[in-house]
Parts: structure tokens; sequence; C-alpha cells
């Protein structure tokens, strides 16, 4: 293990830190709707999202022969880059899930890549097209398919129910749903940790201590694995939240609707060889689900904000990307170790920041908004 | 730059209508079973048997595309 200097050993520690933001970010992808119908209890349904996210994980060989899928000349980036990239990534991750909005993972690792490559090597080692194609153009169509499928199955189900005994219909759709939530997570997990395993493999092959075309060594399967599935259980409930009860009141015919409707669409695209963003799906799906039942609520005022942490992810990421990269470029380890502090300092803070108002296993389902501030003034005069 | 609108179609057609289809027939399955315990409930014998017939039927249905969804997922059985 001589190849491993102190910078890839960085870039490895980094790289499952971001995994395991991953996970906790995209629990609610799969679980977020069956927490809400009561289809699964919140601590279950961490588990088992976060176990099917480890086993999916291990099934996948078909890991990411390209860090980032031909949108940044693979050529130029160094693991300094990819450093700054991660630590753009995590910390938009955090940010995001701080305010409880479902942003996409994938676009954040993406837009902090695009912004250390364009630091550190100039802006010809980004490919704009390549951009358009598999970002902007899959983050703007899949939630569209996935809601419509989802609005239009949901309405089916509700009218074919209709006169139905309601208790049997709920029975029957909650176990359902946690069949289709299952699959949700399995494939997660296929996808998402396999990101990270590139990375590190990359890192690896980059540094000379894996040979050329060599896939990923079972320990960073396994803690890639590991990483998402732990940050999976350890559950963004914050996001859950916003997923589950935020954008609309769940039933669970929808949320069962809603989770078919990304399955498919998830898993047509990834035959087909497109890349999209979990996230994005699953919220697509859960409005049209809110949209198929009749006078049910959706809270647009929540999905405006929500659309407007995907456009701003790409970029934001990008921002912190760049400046990282720029340290890392000039000041070398010292540079690195700064930057490493600092993105480490800023995530305690965020920590620190939500315990104020924590959302978790116990109190998920009671609200419908994450506050960031606490919501109870009164209370400060008899705690003093 | 080259969007490939036949793809872009194909995972639009495709995701609708399994979706469509799967609730739906997921949907039927619930109605089913609705009706039999409807029925045992009431104690009624006759539509409880053809209750339980297609709840079975459909959730068969069900479990044989989320087989294949899970075969779709694990790259090994390809």
């Amino acid at each position: 293990m001589d190849h491993i200097t102190f910078l890839v050993a960085v870039v490895i520690v980094t790289a499952l830190a971001f995994d395991f933001t991953n996970g906790f970010h995209d629990t609610a992808n799969a679980m977020a709707t069956s927490i809400a119908t009561g289809a699964l209890k919140p601590r279950t349904a961490v588990l088992i999202s976060g176990v099917l996210n480890v086993v999916g994980a291990f099934l996948s060989t078909e890991v990411a022969k390209t860090i980032s899928g031909g949108i940044v000349d693979d050529t130029l980036v160094s693991p300094g880059m990819i450093f700054a990239g991660l630590v753009g990534a995590i910390l938009w991750n955090l940010l995001t899930w701080l305010v409880g909005l479902p942003s996409s993972s994938s676009h954040a690792l993406f837009g902090g890549l695009i912004g250390a490559v364009w630091v550190g090597a100039g802006s010809h080692g980004v490919h704009a097209d390549k951009v358009v194609e598999k970002i902007l153009i899959p983050a703007v169509a899949s939630p569209v398919v996935a809601g419509v499928a989802a609005l239009i199955a949901t309405y089916l189900a509700y009218k074919l129910t209709a006169r139905a005994r309601k208790d049997s219909v709920t029975k029957g759709f909650r176990l359902g749903q946690i069949a289709s939530a299952s699959l949700v997570s399995l494939a997660h997990g296929t996808n998402d940790a396999q990101k990270t395993m590139g990375v590190i493999t990359l890192t690896l092959i980059s540094a000379g201590a894996l040979g050329h075309d060599a896939g990923p060594p079972v320990w960073v399967i396994a803690s890639a694995g590991l990483a998402i599935g732990l940050g999976t259980y350890i559950g963004g409930w914050r996001i859950i939240r916003t997923m589950g009860k935020g954008l609309t009141e769940i039933q669970s015919p929808q949320g069962f609707a809603a989770e078919t409707a990304s399955t498919t669409v998830i898993l047509t695209s990834a035959h087909l060889g497109f890349a999209l963003s979990t996230t994005q799906v699953a919220s697509g799906s859960i409005l049209g689900a809110g949209l198929g039942r009749k006078l049910a609520e959706v809270r647009w005022g929540i999905a405006g904000r929500m659309v407007a942490a995907w456009l701003i992810t790409l970029p934001a990421a990008a921002l912190v990307g760049g400046i990282s990269a720029s340290a890392v470029k000039h000041g070398g380890n010292f540079g690195t170790v700064v930057v490493a502090l600092v993105g480490a300092a800023v995530a305690a803070g965020i920590v620190l920041l939500s315990r104020r108002n924590p959302v978790s296993a116990h109190n998920v389902n009671d609200h419908h908004e994450v506050p960031v501030r606490t919501a109870a003034p009164t209370s400060v005069g008899t705690a003093a | 730059m080259s969007i490939d609108w036949t793809a872009l179609g194909q995972v639009t057609a495709v995701s609708v209508g399994v979706t469509i289809a799967v609730v739906v027939v997921f949907a039927l399955g619930v109605l089913g079973l609705a009706r039999f315990e409807g029925a045992r409930e009431d104690g009624g014998g006759g539509t409880s048997t053809i209750g339980i017939a297609q709840a079975g039927l459909c959730f068969l249905a069900c479990a044989a595309v989320v087989a294949y969804g899970i075969y779709l997922i694990v790259p090994q059985f390809h």
C-alpha cells in the first residue's frame, strides 16, 4: 500500500463520507410514503432500506467506469479535484437536509466535480453538451414521466376501489407498499453505492495502487456498501417528513402508486442507459399521486421550494467544489487539510443547527414542516 | 449534442404503461380481498370464493412483475 498517499487517503475518507450523506439523504425516496401511510414503522422502514442498500451495493457489478459518465474530462481529473468536488457535494447535501429539501445527491456530486475541474483544469475540462444530455434532460423529463404515471395510476386505483370496504383497501395497499418500497431501495443500492465505488477505484488507479481496468477491491465494495447502508439506516428524517407529509397528505393507495411509478421509471431508464436522479423521480411520483386523488391538497409552496433546490443544486455544489479546488491547487497538502477542516466545521455547524429542532423516528409524522429555528420562543423564559 | 427522443419516448411509454397496469391489477386484487373479507363478515359463502380467487390471481400477477423487476436490478441474472 505504498501508493496510498496522504491525498488519496483523504479522498477515500471523503468519498465514504459523501456515500453516507447520499444514503441518509435518499432514505426518503423509497420509504417516505410507506412511513407516512403507516405501512411500515419508521425504524423498520429505515432498517429494511439500509439492508437492501448494502445488498444492492454487493449485487451491482457494473461499477461506474468513469467518475462522471463523461460530464468532465476524466483524463484531466486529479485526486485533489475529486476531493474538492466531494466536499462541495457533501456540504450541499447537508444544507438541503437541514432545511428538509429532497435534492439530488448525484447532481450534487456532478456539480462538485464540474466546479473542481473547471477551476483545477480549466473550462475545457467540462463537457457542456454532456451536461445538457445527461443531467438537464433527464432532470426535466423523469419527474414529469413519474408524475404522470403516478397520477393516472392513483386516479384509477381510487376509482376502482371507491365502493369497496375502506379498511380492506387501506390494508391491502399498505402490504403492497412494503414490496414496492423495497424495490426502490434495492435499485437505489445498485445505482448509488457504485458511484462511490467508482470514485474510489478510479482514485486508486490514478495513484497507481491498482492496475488499469481493475475492478473495485472487496474492501472498497464493502466499505461503500456499509457507508450508504448506515447512512440510510440513520435516516434523513427531515427529508422523509417533507416527502411523506409536506408535499401532500399521502394515503396507502397513493403511496403504492407513487412507489410503483418510481420503480418503473428508475428501472426502465437504467435499462435504456439514462442516468437520472432517484430523488427527482420519487418527488415527481408523490406530486402525481397527490394530484390523482380528489380533494388531496398539494402544497405548491413546498413543491416550488423543492424545484428551486433542484435548480441550484448543481451550481451551488459547483461553487463550493471550485473554491475547494483552488485551495487544493494552490495550497497543496496544506490547502487540502484546510479545506477538510473547514468542511468538517461547516458540517458540524449544520448538524448542531439541526439539533435545535430535531426530526426523528418519533416525530417524523407529526407535522408537515421542517423548521430550522425553534418555533416556540415562549419556552425561553422558563429555560433560563 | 444529440437528444435521443426515441429512447425518451420509450421510457415514457413503458413507465406509464407498466405503472398503470400494475396498480390497476393490484387494485383489482384489493377489491377481491375486500369482497372476500366483506362476505366473510356477513356470513355468506358464495361471493367469498370468487373474491379470494380474484385477489390471489391479481397478487400473483403483481408478484411476477416484482420478480421481473428484481431480475432487471440484479446483473448476475443476465
